[in-house]
């Protein structure tokens, strides 16, 4: 029961402040109300016994993503990136696929048979460093080099894109 | 014991508010934004079935998710400030190079 406030609590956060980062007019706003959002996502992460993926989410996003917006967010010139909110007019093909998705999330949702799926009896995960550290670097060991390949050619390529002259 | 439905409505309602970022806003910070809101959905979808699995495949998987978010952000902000220093447009509808 208490688990299920706490999920309240969580899930009621996390939405509003989804909605705050798509209506507020400021980016830095943005950016702080998806920070509440990510926070609330890492503690549902700890409900699902996952801790070594909130710990992860919480340095990943919360330390290293959102901290680059706001640099970004301060390099730019914020008098020049004009504040607007929701396009007036001509959106019309965007509220229409917006409806398509919704409807199409709650016919799925309350046609499918999520209600049955329980948690099985014995709990053999813990979700901690040791069990993820096994699995990455035993079976999953080809996905985890290509990714870090990832990242060496997203470093690079951040180097090269961000550098003052491209001639 | 919160049942598995409910996680699966809060990402699709976090999915949404995504998706609706994405498709109304104009301001190519906030459309970032959005997409890492899109992921992170999608990520508590991917814990909570290796939750009630109990199978570790979900968490590995999201792990790289959030991996790959990160590479992806790195990239798209280098690509704006190369965009705001030659064009200074910093709304989606303003780049119209490609005629996208």
């Amino acid at each position: 029961m208490a688990e299920q406030i706490f999920f309240f609590i969580f899930a009621v956060l996390a939405v509003g402040s989804a909605i705050a980062v798509v209506s507020f007019k400021n980016p830095v706003y943005s950016v702080l109300s998806l920070m509440v959002c990510f926070l609330q996502m890492a503690a549902l992460f700890v409900m699902l016994r996952s801790p070594f993926l909130a710990v992860v989410q919480v340095f990943v996003y919360v330390g290293a993503v959102l901290v680059l917006f706001l640099f970004v967010i301060m390099m730019l010139d914020i008098r020049k990136a004009r504040m607007d909110q929701f396009i007036t007019g001509g959106n019309f093909w965007a509220i229409g696929l917006l409806g398509i998705l919704i409807i199409e999330m709650i016919l799925i949702i309350s046609k499918s048979r999520l209600t049955s799926i329980t948690v099985s009896s014995e709990l053999r995960l813990d979700g901690g460093v040791r069990e993820i550290g096994e699995a990455l670097f035993t079976k999953y060991i080809l996905p985890f080099e290509i990714v870090s390949f990832i990242l060496l050619v997203a470093l690079m390529g951040a180097i090269v894109l961000g550098r003052k002259e491209l001639r | 014991m919160v049942p598995l439905s409910w996680y699966i409505i809060l990402s699709s309602i976090l999915f949404i508010i995504g998706a609706a970022g994405v498709l109304l806003r104009r301001n190519i910070l906030v459309v970032l934004m959005s997409i890492e809101l899109i992921l992170n959905s999608v990520n508590i979808n991917l814990v909570a079935f290796s939750y009630f699995h109990q199978d570790l495949k979900g968490q590995i998987f999201s792990i790289f998710v959030i991996t790959i978010a990160a590479a992806e952000v790195a990239v798209a902000l280098g690509i704006l400030i190369a965009l705001v220093r030659n064009k200074s447009a910093i709304n989606v509808d303003e780049i119209q190079t490609m005629k996208g």
